[in-house]
C-alpha cells in the first residue's frame, strides 16, 4: 500500500482541527485494520528470502562453513560468504559521515562480535533460507573475548556521542570539593541495553537496472540514500527508500547495518527481489545498542544545601573497531547550578557490536546516575529531594551563563508535585506501608533533553479546488509524524487538516531530515510551515495584483490565511477564497517550497533544552523484594505542543522506558564467550502492561521564541530522563537500600539476609 | 528448523506405534516444541501430531472424587473450569500465572508436563550442555547462572524446571497416565521429572515412545481446597518465568495443621516437593514460627550452583509466605494478578 | 512431502497445499496467503505481535504449525472490521491512542478481542493489564490500550445484550 493512502484516511471520530488540538492519528485506521504496510509486509513477484548466518564467537575468524550442506537443502538458491561476495563500491571499514559506522558485510573471514553476519543464505522460501543458514555449521579460530572491565582496553577520547566533547570543565572541582560541608561519592553501573523495536530490521530490495527500490524502516532517508548509493556505486537519486511506517526505531533504524546491505547486494546479484528480516536474536549485535557504562559521581554541598562541586566521570563501552560512547556525564552539564562542574569520559573497547544512539543516548544513562546521586546528596544534607533541587535550580546555563531559550522547570516541579501528592513525604526511608503491608516509596528526578534541529525541506501545493498537497520525506516511527506534521502544514496554509493531503515516508520527496534526537516535528515541521507560508505568499501575490480581487492593492498591508480564504490584514471583511483566486488567475496550483534550518545566532546565544520533573511511587514486597512501579507522574515543558494526545503518549512511552531502565532491562553477557545469554524477549525483560498500572503526564505550557519560529522543542526522549532516577530513588525510599547498579534486582532488596549463609 | 515428516495418527495406539520409530517426537500445541525446533535445540525427523487424538480433551470427575484431565486439555480451559478451580485452587492459580493468555489458550496439560528447561545454555547450540548433548559438558556451571538450581543439581547440570503448573501438581500427588509400546502405566508427577545426576539427558521417567494421555488428581487433594495457594516471584509483574515459586496447601482442624503440602518451583530440575517440611508441620499450631521452621527444612539441603545463593533465602521466605497465605484461606475470587505477591488477596489494589 | 489442509480464514474457506511441513500459521498468513497484517515480532511466543483467533481463541500464530490446524477457523486483523465499520476494539484503540508505531497493534487488538470473548476481566483494569501482558508494546502505549479495552468491552457487552434481546 502506498503511503499516500494514509494521508487521505479520515477518522471515525476526530477531535479538533489544527495545531494544538488533540487529533486522533491520521494513520489510525490503517494501523488498527492491519493495512499499514511495514517493510517486511511487502511481497513483490518472484521474491526470494535471505537469512543471515551469524557468528557465535566474539573474536577470531571463521575457518569453515559447510556451504555444500546448506546448498543441498531444497529451496536454497545461493549463499554469500567472504569467498564469493560481489564487490561493493565503498569500503565498509571507512566511516561515512556524519552517522556512518563500520559495518560487517563479509569483507573478510574475521569475527569481531557475537551476532556478526558471517554468511547470507538466499532461498525460495523463508523456511529453506532459515535452515540453510543453520546448516552452515561454522568452524572458528577463537581468540579470547574481551567483555568486561578487567580485559577491555581503556582509552582516552576527545569526543563522545556523535561529535560532542568528552570533557567539559567549569570552575575548579578541587576547590569546590574543598569548600563543601558534605561530599557524596558513588559508583554506578548501567548495563548494555538493546533497542528491541517491535519490528525487526527488514528490507525488501528490488533492482531495476542500476536503480533500486528499498522497502525498509528508516529514520534518516536522505542520508541513507546517499550511503547506499556509495555502497552500490550508483547515483543517490537511483535509490528509492519507502518507509511509510516504522515499527519503532528508537535510534536503531537511523544507521546502516550489514545484513540490510547484504540483502540488497543479493537482490542485485540474483536479479530478483529479496526480503530479509532479522530474527529477534539477530538484533543483538549488528544494529546498535546502548553501551555499558561505569560512572562515578562526586557532589559537594555547602551548609545550605547548595552545590559547591559536581564531578561526573563516565567510562563507556564501545566496540573494538568503532566508537559510539554514551555521552553519559554530559547529563550533569545543563541542570544544576554549581561553581565547579567537571564532566569527563573515557572509552572501553569490548568485543561487542558497536553501540549506537538509543532513545535518549547519553542522557538516559547519565541522568539515571545523576538523579540518584542528587538524591544521595539531598539525604546527606537532610533535605527533601525536591527542595534540594530547587535550591540548586539553574537560572542560566551552568558554567556558561547563557540564558535558556525557555525553561519552565519550576512549573514542572510544582505541578508534578501537586498532582503526585508529594507534600508530606517522610524524609527518612522505609517509613511508608500500604494497607497490605507492602513497603511504599516515593522518589523524584529531573528530566532534561537537548533540542537539536536538523535541516529539512518541504513543498506545499495549493490546488484549484482549495485543497493542498504537502510533501516531505518524514518518518513516522510512532511519534505521530503523519498527524502532527499535517497539522503544522494545515495551520500554515490556513486549511483544515482534512483538506490537506500529506505525502511522506518516501525518499523521493523533499528531504524531511532525520527522525531522531526528538527533533523531527520541529525540523520537518518548520520546513512544512515555511513551504506553506511560501505558497500562501505566492497566492497572495496573485490576489493583491489582480484588480478584480477584493484584496487588490493589499500587497503592502498584507493578508492572513484562514479557513481557505485570504483576508486583508487591516480589514477582515475583505477576503477571497483560494479557489476563486486560482480560478481567476487561471492557475491549477501554486507551489511553495522551503529549506529550513535553525537560526544559528539564536542557537549560539541560548541554551536550548526541554525540561521536566518525574515523580514515582513504587511498592516493594518487604520479604520477597519484588518491585512494582505503581504510579508515575511526569510534568514536562517542551515548548509548543502540536498535538497533546500524541505528546502525552510520547511521554508515557519515555516514562515506561525509564521504569524499564531502572527495574528490568539488561543484556546478560557470558564473559567467557561474549555471547548474550538473553538475546530474546522472554529473558530480556521489558515492561508488560501489568508493570505500569498508572501513568500521568502533565503538559506544562512554554513559549519559546528562540528555539525555532514554531516554538517546538521535542518530546520523544525526555520521558526516560528523570524517570530512571525517580524510580530508583523511590526504591531507596521504600526500602532504605541504595542500589547503584541498574537494573535493580530482587536480590538487592532482600533485607536482613546473612550473605555468609548458604 | 529441519525438514521433518508430519504424521497425524488417528488413535493413541497409532500414535504410540508411530513414535516408536527413532527420531520421532510428539507435537501437542507446539508452544515449547516449535520454539525448541526454531532455535535448533530439537531437530526431530518425525513429528507426531497428537492434538486430534480422540478422548484426550475432557475433564472427567470420577466417582471417588478424583479428577482425570485429558492430556490435550488446554491450560486455560482447565484453569477456568469452575469446579476444577474451586477444588484445586492452587493448580488453577499456578496455571494462570504461567506464560500469557495466548500461550495458555494453546498449551496443553500434557505438553506442560513435558516442558523443557529455560536454561540459556540448553538453548544456545554453541554452548556445552549435557542435557542437550550427553557428555558435552555444562557451560552454565561457571556461566551466567544467577537463576539456576539450588536443589538437586549436579556438576553435570544445574538447570531448573520452568513449569508453574507442575509445582502444585507434585504437592497434590498428581499422577500422569502413560501409554507406550509396552502398555499403560501410571507415573506420579513427582517421579516424572528426573534430577540430573550423571545423566541430565534423561529428563523424564518416560521410556521412548511413551505418551502422557491424562493427568489425575486424587480425591485427597481436594481436602486442601480452602487453604491452598501458589505464589511466584518474577522480575516483571507478569509474563515471566519464576525466580522461585511455591505451592502451599494446608488442612487445618481446631487450629492445628492436620496435613500440609509444600512444593517449590524454579529451584531444581524438577518441581521440588518438601516432604520433611510438610511432616514437621503436622499436628502443629499454624504459626509463622512453624512455617519458618518448615522453610528451613525445605531448604536444608540447598546449595548455590553459582551466583544464586540469594535464591535459597528467597525460597525460604516464599515458603513462609505461601504457607501464611494458605492459612489465610483460598481467596473467594481468583486474584487479578494470579500468584503475584502484589495480588495476594483478591481485593488488594496497588493502584490509586 | 506435500500436504493439503483446509482453513477458514476471515470467513473464507481456503484449501492450502503445503509443500513444506515447517510452515507456521504466522508464516503461512504472511508469506503465502497475502495476509501480512499479522506481525512477526519475536517468532517465539515472547511478544504477542502475531496473535490471531483460532476457533475463536487468541493464540500466538508463530508457535502454531499450520499443518496441525487443518480444519480450523482463523480470524486475523484483516477480518475484524465489517467493511468500513471498525470493530469496537479498533475504534477504541484509535480514540484512546492505544498504539504508537502500530507494529504490535494487530496483535494487541486480536488479543483484546479474545480477552473480551473470554470474559474474565469484567471491567477491572488490573485484570485487563494482567490478561494483556502477553502483548508487548515497546512504544509503551499500555495505558491507552487498557482504557481502550475497558471502553470496547462495554460496547461489545451492550451489543451482545441487544443482540440477545
Amino acid at each position: 500500500m502506498s503511503p499516500e493512502i494514509a494521508s487521505r484516511t479520515t477518522q471515525p471520530r476526530r477531535h479538533g482541527s489544527n495545531s494544538g488540538q488533540p487529533l486522533t492519528r491520521r494513520d489510525g485506521v490503517l494501523k488498527v485494520t492491519g493495512r499499514a504496510t511495514y517493510a517486511a509486509d511487502n511481497h513483490p513477484e518472484g521474491m526470494l528470502y535471505a537469512v543471515t548466518a551469524i557468528s557465535r564467537i566474539a573474536r577470531g575468524r571463521v575457518t569453515a562453513l559447510d556451504v555444500t550442506a546448506a546448498k543441498a537443502h531444497p529451496g536454497v538458491v545461493e549463499i554469500l560468504t567472504p569467498a564469493n561476495r560481489p564487490p561493493l563500491s565503498h569500503d565498509p571499514e571507512e566511516k561515512m559521515l556524519p552517522f556512518g559506522f563500520r559495518v560487517e558485510v563479509l569483507q573478510n573471514d574475521g569475527v569481531r562480535y557475537v551476532g556478526q553476519p558471517i554468511a547470507l543464505v538466499i532461498a525460495e522460501t523463508l523456511e529453506a533460507a532459515t535452515e540453510g543458514a543453520a546448516l552452515l555449521n561454522p568452524q572458528y579460530e577463537v581468540a579470547d573475548a574481551r567483555t568486561n572491565l578487567s580485559n577491555g582496553d581503556r582509552f582516552d577520547t576527545a569526543s563522545v556521542g556523535i561529535g560532542m566533547p568528552a570533557r567539559t570543565a567549569h570552575g575548579d572541582i578541587a576547590v569546590g570539593l574543598a569548600a563543601a560541608t558534605h561530599v557524596i561519592e558513588a559508583d554506578y553501573v548501567t548495563p548494555a541495553q538493546y533497542h528491541n523495536a517491535m519490528e525487526p530490521h527488514a528490507v525488501v530490495a528490488e533492482w531495476d537496472g542500476d536503480r533500486v527500490t528499498l522497502d525498509m524502516p528508516n529514520q534518516a532517508m536522505a542520508l541513507s540514500c546517499a550511503s547506499y548509493a556509495a555502497y552500490f556505486g550508483i547515483p543517490a537519486e537511483n535509490v528509492l527508500i519507502r518507509s511509510p511506517f516504522l515499527g519503532g526505531g528508537f535510534g536503531s533504524k537511523a544507521i546502516l547495518n550489514g545484513p540490510q546491505i547484504l540483502a540488497i547486494l543479493a537482490a542485485r546479484l540474483l536479479k530478483r527481489p529479496v526480503k530479509l528480516a532479522l530474527t529477534r536474536a539477530q538484533m543483538y549485535g549488528p544494529v546498535g545498542h546502548r553501551g555499558h557504562t561505569w560512572q562515578k559521581l562526586r557532589i559537594g554541598t555547602d551548609s545550605n544545601g547548595r552545590l559547591t562541586a559536581l564531578h561526573h566521570h563516565a567510562l563507556c563501552a564501545t566496540s573494538s573497531f568503532d566508537e559510539f560512547l554514551e555521552a553519559a556525564a554530559n547529563a550533569s552539564l545543563p541542570l544544576y547550578e554549581s561553581p565547579a562542574i567537571l564532566v569527563e569520559h573515557e572509552g572501553l573497547r569490548l568485543d561487542t557490536g558497536t553501540p549506537g544512539p538509543m532513545r535518549a543516548p547519553g542522557e538516559a544513562s547519565g541522568s539515571a546516575t545523576l538523579e540518584v546521586a542528587m538524591d544521595e546528596a539531598a539525604v546527606a544534607c537532610g533535605m527533601d529531594p525536591l527542595e534540594f533541587r530547587l535550591a540548586n535550580y539553574a537560572e542560566t546555563e551552568p558554567g556558561t551563563g547563557r540564558p535558556f531559550s525557555s525553561k519552565a522547570l519550576r512549573e514542572c516541579y510544582s505541578e508534578g508535585a501537586k498532582r503526585f501528592g508529594w507534600a508530606g513525604r517522610p524524609i527518612e526511608p522505609r517509613q511508608m506501608r500500604d494497607e497490605n503491608g507492602f513497603l511504599v516509596g516515593w522518589g523524584m528526578g529531573t528530566a532534561v533533553f537537548h533540542c537539536p534541529h536538523f535541516p529539512a525541506e518541504a513543498r506545499a501545493t495549493l490546488r484549484a479546488d482549495g485543497t493542498a498537497l504537502v510533501e516531505t520525506a518524514g518518518a513516522d516511527m510512532g511519534q505521530g509524524a503523519w498527524t502532527a506534521l499535517a497539522q503544522i502544514a494545515a495551520e500554515a496554509l490556513g486549511l483544515d487538516p482534512d483538506q490537506v493531503e500529506f505525502h511522506s515516508g518516501v525518499s523521493s520527496l523533499p528531504d524531511g531530515g532525520i527522525a531522531g534526537g526528538s527533533g523531527h516535528t520541529a525540523s520537518a515541521g518548520l520546513a512544512l510551515n515555511n513551504a506553506g507560508e511560501d505558497a500562501i505568499a505566492k497566492l497572495a501575490a496573485l490576489a493583491t495584483a489582480d484588480p478584480a480581487s477584493p484584496l487588490f492593492g493589499a500587497g503592502n498591508i498584507g493578508v492572513v490565511a484562514r479557513s481557505g480564504r485570504l483576508h486583508r490584514l487591516d480589514d477582515d471583511g475583505r477576503s477571497e477564497s483560494y479557489v476563486e483566486i486560482l480560478a481567476r488567475a487561471g492557475q491549477a496550483e501554486v507551489i511553495g517550497t522551503a529549506k529550513a534550518a535553525r537560526d544559528q545566532e539564536a542557537a549560539a546565544a541560548h541554551a536550548m533544552f526541554s525540561h521536566g520533573a518525574v515523580f514515582a511511587e513504587v511498592k516493594v514486597d518487604p520479604d520477597l523484594g519484588q518491585i512494582r512501579a505503581t504510579r508515575l507522574v511526569g510534568a514536562f515543558a517542551a515548548g509548543r505542543v502540536i498535538n497533546p494526545r500524541l505528546v502525552r503518549s510520547q511521554y508515557f512511552g519515555g516514562m515506561i522506558w525509564g521504569a524499564s531502565f531502572a527495574l528490568h532491562e539488561e543484556a546478560i553477557t557470558d564473559h567467557r564467550t561474549g555471547r548474550i545469554m538473553n538475546a530474546d524477549l522472554a529473558e530480556y525483560h521489558i515492561p508488560v502492561n501489568a508493570d505500569v498500572p498508572s501513568l500521568d503526564a502533565i503538559l506544562i505550557e512554554e513559549n519559546d521564541p528562540y528555539v525555532n519560529p514554531l516554538g517546538i522543542k521535542g518530546v520523544g526522549e525526555i520521558g526516560i530522563t528523570g524517570t530512571v532516577g525517580a524510580v530508583a530513588n523511590a526504591v531507596w525510599h521504600a526500602t532504605g537500600v541504595r542500589v547503584r547498579r541498574f537494573p535493580i534486582r530482587i536480590e538487592d532488596l532482600i533485607i536482613g539476609w546473612d550473605t555468609s549463609r548458604k | 528448523m529441519n525438514r521433518f515428516d508430519y504424521i497425524r495418527p488417528a488413535s493413541v495406539p497409532e500414535a504410540v506405534a508411530a513414535a516408536a520409530v527413532p527420531g520421532s517426537t510428539y507435537l501437542a500445541a507446539g508452544t515449547n516444541l516449535l520454539d525448541l525446533m526454531k532455535v535448533g535445540t530439537m531437530r526431530p525427523e518425525r513429528v507426531i501430531d497428537i492434538t486430534r487424538l480422540p478422548g484426550l480433551d475432557h475433564i472427567e470427575w470420577l466417582a471417588d472424587g478424583s479428577v482425570r484431565i485429558g492430556a490435550m486439555v488446554r491450560n486455560s480451559d482447565l484453569a477456568y473450569d469452575a469446579r476444577f478451580a474451586r477444588t484445586f485452587p492452587a493448580v488453577a492459580e499456578a496455571l494462570l500465572s504461567g506464560a500469557s493468555a495466548q500461550l495458555r489458550n494453546a498449551a496443553t496439560v500434557g505438553g506442560n508436563l513435558m516442558q523443557r528447561t529455560r536454561c540459556a545454555y540448553f538453548h544456545d547450540l554453541a554452548s556445552a550442555c549435557n542435557r542437550r548433548m550427553a557428555g558435552s559438558g555444562c557451560d552454565a556451571r561457571d556461566g551466567e547462572n544467577r537463576l539456576h538450581a539450588v536443589l538437586g543439581w549436579s556438576e553435570h547440570c544445574i538447570a531448573t524446571h520452568p513449569s508453574d503448573f507442575c509445582v502444585p501438581l507434585v504437592a497434590l500427588d498428581a499422577v500422569a497416565e502413560v501409554e507406550g509400546p509396552h502398555g499403560a502405566r501410571d507415573i506420579p508427577v513427582d517421579l516424572l521429572h528426573a534430577l540430573p545426576g550423571a545423566t541430565p539427558e534423561r529428563e523424564t521417567a518416560l521410556a521412548p515412545g511413551e505418551l502422557i494421555v491424562a493427568l489425575r488428581l486424587p480425591s485427597e487433594a481436594a481436602s486442601f481446597s480452602g487453604n491452598a495457594r501458589y505464589l511466584k516471584l518474577r522480575e516483571r509483574t507478569s509474563y515471566a518465568f519464576a525466580v522461585v515459586s511455591a505451592a502451599a496447601a494446608l488442612e487445618i482442624e481446631g487450629g492445628l495443621i492436620r496435613k500440609a503440602r509444600i512444593a517449590l518451583g524454579g529451584v531444581a530440575a524438577k518441581p521440588w516437593r518438601a516432604r520433611e517440611a510438610e511432616a514437621a508441620l503436622v499436628d502443629m499450631p499454624a504459626s509463622t514460627e512453624a512455617f519458618t521452621k518448615a522453610a528451613e527444612l525445605a531448604l536444608a539441603d540447598a546449595l548455590p550452583s553459582g551466583d544464586n545463593a540469594f535464591k535459597i533465602e528467597l525460597a525460604r521466605r516464599i515458603v513462609v509466605r505461601a504457607l501464611n497465605l494458605a492459612l489465610e484461606g483460598t481467596p473467594e475470587v481468583m486474584p487479578a494478578l494470579p500468584a503475584s505477591p502484589f495480588s495476594t488477596t483478591a481485593g488488594a489494589t496497588h493502584v490509586a | 512431502m506435500s500436504l493439503s489442509i483446509s482453513l477458514t480464514i476471515n470467513g473464507q474457506a481456503r484449501t492450502v497445499v503445503l509443500d513444506d511441513p515447517r510452515v507456521t500459521l504466522l508464516d503461512l498468513l504472511r508469506e503465502r496467503l497475502g495476509l501480512p497484517g499479522t506481525k512477526k515480532g519475536c517468532d517465539r511466543g515472547q511478544c504477542g505481535a502475531c496473535t490471531v483467533l483460532v476457533d475463536g481463541r487468541r493464540i500466538n500464530s508463530c508457535l502454531a504449525l499450520a499443518a496441525s490446524l487443518d480444519g480450523a477457523e482463523v480470524t486475523t486483523i484483516e477480518g475484524l472490521a465489517e467493511g468500513e465499520t471498525l470493530h469496537p476494539v479498533q475504534a477504541a484503540f484509535i480514540e484512546h491512542d492505544g498504539f504508537q508505531c502500530g507494529y504490535c497493534t494487530p496483535g494487541q487488538i486480536m488479543s483484546a478481542v479474545g480477552l473480551i470473548k473470554e470474559g474474565h476481566a469484567e471491567g477491572d483494569p488490573e485484570r485487563i493489564r494482567e490478561l494483556m501482558s502477553g502483548n508487548i508494546c515497546r512504544c509503551g502505549a499500555y495505558q491507552g490500550i487498557t482504557e481502550a479495552i475497558l471502553e470496547a468491552q462495554k460496547v461489545v457487552t451492550e451489543g451482545n445484550r441487544r443482540d440477545a434481546a
